[in-house]
């Protein structure tokens, strides 16, 4: 039987020997329950002892948004220190000179960092069993919605670990990482509406239509929502997103998928380079 | 065991290693000496597959460290010169994942960590959880870290540094059980005095230049030149003192009491020869004694010198 890696063995066995770890979960729970249960509060009480599905809906959305969220928050902020942090330690130098390779401590670290963050969203499925209950939401709409956590969880943690790599110190590579996580779930978004609104108007003759392309500027505003994931929690709930009349012979939670694990993957690929002898951040050796 | 041929490392505009070259034989334990910014821990490095060379090899059992280093790193253990601590992990635990990470089968982990813990004097420490040891404690739990794959080199940057007496005195103890087991270590210490006693061979660095390297005993007599002698008498210092300044290599005589020093430049025939002549001449000598120099003194008379290899690997 293949055995468990070190590395990964003992981030789980640091991780949930902690007690903040239980209070982190509580913590995200509490913040998710009070949410959803404030909302359901809020509306029986404009209407005691009814709560219609379409209310259902829209506290699904909500919630799945609220998620969304909190995960932008939690998932660069338990990542970008994985690396960084043993450098801080001054442990990363004595793992280098294990046989274990860099592309092992990095996938390790970024295993252990996610298995936490999907028990967190895990443990949030009681909740979603509530609104579940009352209607108005699909199954596949709640799979599709937890599938698509766990590349966005991916995507955060692949950048949380490459700005680790990447910067020698834990501050920095938070602020970066954060500052990532952000452009991709809001930055994609505002330039996606911003490109539309453009194209509406060369299309009413705003603007001189040889400025811009209108075919390429559509394609391009369909691959930012497609890539926005907030625009794509929206397609898998159902809503309409821009209107853009490409179609890449994807669904956008495709498109989202195969981008950003592409994309994960190449930046765990640099991370595990920046840690041989001779990448960016090997010099942190410089005692001399 | 350990070559290092024309090494060459900058950092920027700084020269860290400087055209190094060096031999360490096997079942050795070298001391490298030099001021900080000397090299002793870019050389380390190098060894220890952390840096990559601008110029030059560098061999550990005949391995390079940059065309072999995964085969380098099963030979090798390194101890960098600050302890790292991972919160939340026994002794025990740290030992048994450090013997995972090197590909030590499951079953011999357990075992291992015991009597690792037993070597270095830890074994009432098995269950504490490593953040919480001393600073000695955790020294001498990096070294038994460096040994879980039985290497045969050990290459340790001052491990000795912010140790209490009683704890340098505990690893110096280990280090020689080490060498005990036929292990080649490599040791950079600015505790000069105490590298003398545990190292049978230094090698003295500056500016990323070897400046000198052999045995302690024949660094000392090269760099000494002239050796500060004394010679007690029950009596007639003066009468002596005068005497000696007469003697071919003798210089800078001095009475002081009852006894005599003087500079003395010749080899131990000669010294014979002074100790007869005096004894001839009547002068009731009791010592006769050369003033040893300790190696910080020898260290500070070479350094910024020419390189001498003394040879002796």
């Amino acid at each position: 039987m293949a055995e468990i890696n070190p590395v990964l063995l003992k981030e789980l066995r640091q991780r949930f020997r902690t007690g903040k770890t239980a209070w982190l979960l509580a913590l995200y729970l509490l913040v998710i329950g009070a949410f959803v249960l404030g909302f359901m509060y809020l509306s029986w009480r404009g209407s005691p002892g009814i709560f219609q599905p379409d209310r259902s809906r829209t506290l699904f959305i909500m919630l799945s948004v609220t998620q969304l969220v909190l995960l932008g928050f939690v998932v660069p902020g338990l990542t970008a220190g994985v690396i960084s942090g043993e450098r801080e330690r001054q442990t990363l130098n004595v793992l280098l000179t294990t046989r274990l390779t860099p592309r092992q401590i990095i996938w390790s670290k970024l295993v252990s960092a996610c298995a936490f963050v999907v028990l967190l969203v895990a443990a949030t499925l009681p909740l979603y069993s509530i609104v579940f209950m009352y209607g108005g939401i699909a199954p596949g709409q709640v799979l599709g919605v937890f599938g698509f956590y766990l590349v966005t969880i991916f995507l955060f943690g692949c950048i949380g670990v490459a700005c680790s790599s990447f910067f020698k110190r834990t501050g920095v590579s938070t602020v970066t990482a954060y500052g990532l996580a952000f452009a991709l779930a809001a930055g994609t978004g505002f330039l996606a509406v911003f490109l539309y609104e453009i194209n509406q108007l060369q299309a009413r003759g705003g603007i001189s239509p040889e400025t811009w392309n209108p075919a390429f500027l559509a394609w391009v505003v369909e691959f930012l929502q497609d890539i926005n994931p907030v625009f794509v929690l929206m397609q898998i709930l159902g809503e309409n997103g821009i209107p853009t009349g490409v179609n890449f012979g994807l669904p956008g939670w495709a498109v989202y998928t195969l981008v950003y694990l592409a994309a994960g993957v190449l930046l765990l690929h640099w991370s595990a380079r920046l840690l041989l002898p001779g990448g960016k951040r090997r010099r942190n050796t410089r005692d001399v | 065991m350990i070559r290092f041929n024309g090494i060459c490392k900058n950092f920027g505009a700084t020269r860290a290693l400087d055209n190094f070259s060096l031999e360490i034989g096997r079942g050795l334990v070298y001391g490298l000496i030099g001021p900080n910014g000397a090299g002793k821990t870019t050389a380390m490095s190098i060894l220890a597959t952390l840096l990559l060379p601008d110029a030059g090899t560098a061999t550990v059992d005949g391995l390079d460290v940059v065309e072999e280093a995964e085969k380098v790193r099963g030979i090798i253990g390194y101890m960098p010169d600050f302890f790292g601590v991972y919160d939340g992990l026994r002794a025990t635990e740290y030992l048994e994942f450090f013997a995972a990470a090197h590909h030590i089968p499951a079953h011999r982990r357990p075992g291992l960590a015991r009597t690792l813990l037993e070597l270095v004097n830890l074994p009432d420490k098995a269950d504490v959880y490593v953040d919480s040891l001393s600073r000695g404690m955790k020294q001498r739990l990096a070294l038994a870290r460096c040994l879980v794959h039985d290497p045969k080199v050990l290459i340790m940057d001052e491990p000795a540094s912010g140790l209490d007496p009683r704890a340098r005195a505990e690893m110096k103890e280990i280090i020689r059980h080490l060498k005990q087991l036929d292990k080649t270590v490599l040791i950079s210490s600015h505790i000069l005095p105490e590298l003398a006693e545990i190292c049978d061979q230094v090698a003295i660095m500056e500016k990323g230049r070897l400046v000198v390297a052999g045995r302690v005993a024949e660094i000392t007599a090269v760099s000494r030149g002239a050796r500060q002698m004394r010679v007690a008498v029950l009596d007639r210092a003066e009468e002596l003192a005068g005497f000696l300044a007469t003697r071919p290599g003798v210089s800078e005589t001095l009475a002081d009491g009852q006894e005599v020093r003087f500079l003395f430049d010749g080899n131990q025939a000669e010294q014979a020869a002074l100790l007869q002549a005096m004894v001839s001449g009547g002068w009731p000598v009791v010592e006769f004694t050369e003033i040893r120099r300790n190696l910080e003194e020898v260290f500070m008379a070479v350094t910024g010198e020419g390189v001498e290899d003394l040879g002796g690997n």
